[in-house]
């Protein structure tokens, strides 16, 4: 049978299959931490392709969705004492909520305007916390973030020991890929990638660009809200960083690499870079230098992605 | 504000102008790139930043403010126009993001070798002696280095408007931003245009980062943050329009003076939020076209 029609055949699967291989991943990984860190990184870059491989909108911004998840998880468990499963519900609907902000600004303008809009206005959100210290710790980030036991139908979960931490964040991810799969599924699914091949003539269809764009940006801002509550509690901390826009940059570096419009491209994405990073931290502090090339090896020599690639094949 | 002198208010535009003057600079090189060549550069910031330890090196080396003053921009604009040659003009019609994307990445590259060759630390730049001190303009005492980067913009600003308006080779650029196609067709070598725009772009970034050194001294993210706020005077002002950079880029800087006057923590979110405003009045920005972007 040829790759096309495996591919095709697969795809009702995708999710099914995808958490399948996050389910055996850490069991060949042996650094656990970094395992949470690359479904954490990947979720991020997953509801970033949402919105650039699936609908074509470039965003730099995507950190003040993923900062504003992660404080507002970090914030009702510090500041108020709230469990932690308020605190990821928080969190996935402050990610939505600041997305609805945001994306009612920048969707007036189009193109390019978009990225350096959405830019802006997560710049705006950094200084916002910068500022509001009572709240957010300021420059020296939310400390004491602190969820220590997790108790789920009776069930006690020491989520210290880094394989049952990694579990812990792997459901939340899973549930996320069905999510998502169901989205690209739908009617409107459809009617976004009908707006990124053809926006004159999806409008001619009588699909309204404007909503459809506000709306995946909100389900987009879902998605990374959750990446940053599960951050915040994994972490114990909410770095101000969060919300400085190279971690925008991150989540369209881990997406290029991975493959854009590709459903599990972004995990790839998240784990190629965070294992490479991890190596070349060893010997040397400027790691950002490769973050620099994967941009520009990507851009130049393959747009795809790896596992665009890799799906694409020879066949083009 | 009733604690507010008049004279303070006059000095406070006054500074206003000396931040904005830097806004201009900035926002006339990226609408010059984008206006010919329909390149977002993400890397402007980075320009900017290189322009400043540029300008260090050529203090060291030549031990004269004003030799630096010229050669920094001619630094950057030569490191722009490598970029352009080597990396940049692969992507000519492949699609807006591209670009975009490609000198988002080169911004990491370039902010990273200057750390690693001059250290993550910033370092100090002292303002030339000819020009430190203040000098009194009417309402009060003001620092003598401050009018002096309002006066090289302007001089600047001049000049880049006679070279458009005034001689053959501007109405070339000015041709080509219009139709690249027709200006081939007349036997023009367009690559050889965008080349030198692009330079011409980079290097204005360098000199806006070399004169506003002195100001706040070198460091490796000087460019960083202030990427974000060339982003605000491109939006509000209008993309690739030159005018519209003066004019928001002016307004810009004085909303951040005006606003530390009043409450200096929102600085940083004035700027934003003058940005919100517009998008929401006006999406096209002061002087864009309508429907340019799309």
């Amino acid at each position: 049978m040829r790759r096309d029609a495996w591919i095709a055949r697969l795809t009702p699967h995708r999710a099914a299959l995808a958490s399948l291989f996050l389910l055996v991943f850490p069991l060949f990984m042996p650094f656990k931490a970094i395992a949470v860190n690359i479904l954490i990184q990947g979720l991020f870059a997953l509801g970033f392709n949402l919105l650039y491989g699936y609908l074509g909108l470039l965003s730099f911004g995507h950190a003040a969705l993923l900062g504003g998840g992660a404080y507002a998880c970090g914030i009702v468990i510090v500041r108020f004492g709230m469990p932690w499963w308020i605190g990821i519900a928080s969190g996935t609907l402050a990610g939505m909520l600041v997305a609805a902000a945001i994306g009612a600004l920048a969707i007036r303008t189009r193109g390019i305007y978009f990225a350096m809009v959405t830019l802006a206005l997560a710049q705006c959100l950094y200084f916002v916390a910068y500022q509001a210290v009572d709240w957010t710790g300021g420059e020296n980030g939310l400390r004491g973030v602190n969820v220590a036991g997790i108790s789920l139908l009776g069930v006690h979960l020491d989520i210290v020991r880094p394989l049952v931490r990694y579990y812990f964040v792997a459901a939340f991810v899973i549930a996320a890929l069905f999510v998502l799969s169901r989205i690209l599924a739908s009617p409107f699914g459809a009617a976004m990638e009908a707006i990124r091949e053809n926006e004159t003539r999806a409008r001619a269809c009588g699909y309204d660009i404007a909503a459809s764009r506000w709306l995946a940006f909100v389900l987009s801002g879902g998605f990374c809200g959750l990446a940053g509550a599960l951050q915040a509690i994994h972490l114990g901390i909410v770095p101000v960083e969060t919300l400085y826009y190279t971690t925008s940059g991150l989540a369209v570096m881990m997406t290029l690499l991975g493959g854009m419009g590709t459903f599990f491209g972004p995990f790839i994405g998240a784990g190629v870079f965070l294992l490479l990073e991890e190596v070349v931290s060893l010997w040397t502090v400027h790691w950002q230098l490769l973050v620099g090339a994967v941009f520009v090896a990507c851009v130049l020599f393959f747009p795809r992605g790896l596992w665009g690639t890799l799906l694409a094949g020879h066949a083009r | 504000m009733s604690g507010v002198s008049p004279d303070l208010l006059a000095l406070q535009v006054f500074a206003g102008l000396a931040l904005g003057a830097v806004y201009v600079l900035l926002a006339t090189g990226m609408s010059l790139i984008f206006g010919m060549l329909t390149v977002v550069n993400f890397a402007h910031g980075a320009f900017y930043m290189l322009g400043a330890y540029l300008g260090l090196l050529a203090l060291d080396a030549t031990g004269n403010f004003w030799a630096a003053l010229v050669l920094a921009p001619l630094g950057a604009a030569a490191i722009g126009m490598v970029a352009e040659r080597t990396l940049i003009r692969r992507l000519y019609g492949r699609g807006i993001d591209y670009p975009l994307l490609l000198t988002f990445g080169l911004a990491y590259i370039l902010v990273e070798l200057v750390r690693i060759a001059f250290g993550t630390q910033g370092l100090p730049f002292d303002t030339p002696d000819a020009l430190a001190g203040a000098v009194d303009i009417g309402v009060g005492y003001f620092p003598l280095y401050r009018l002096f980067v309002i006066a090289v913009t302007i001089l600047v600003l001049g000049a880049l408007w006679l070279f458009l308006e005034r001689t053959p080779y501007g109405l070339i650029i000015r041709a080509g931003a219009r139709d690249p196609e027709i200006v081939r067709v007349l036997g023009i070598d367009v690559a050889r245009v965008w080349l030198v725009v692009f330079g011409l772009g980079t290097g204005i970034a360098g000199l806006a980062g070399l004169l506003a050194a002195p100001l706040q001294g070198a460091s490796p993210e000087m460019g960083n943050s202030i990427l974000a706020e060339a982003f605000v005077v491109t939006v509000v002002g209008g993309m690739g329009s030159l005018l519209g950079a003066v004019a928001a880029g002016l307004l810009v800087g004085l909303v951040v003076s005006m606003t530390a006057l009043v409450a200096p923590e929102m600085e940083q979110v004035a700027i934003f939020a003058l940005m919100a405003l517009v998008l929401l009045v006006r999406p096209q920005g002061f002087f864009g076209r309508a429907g340019l972007m799309s």
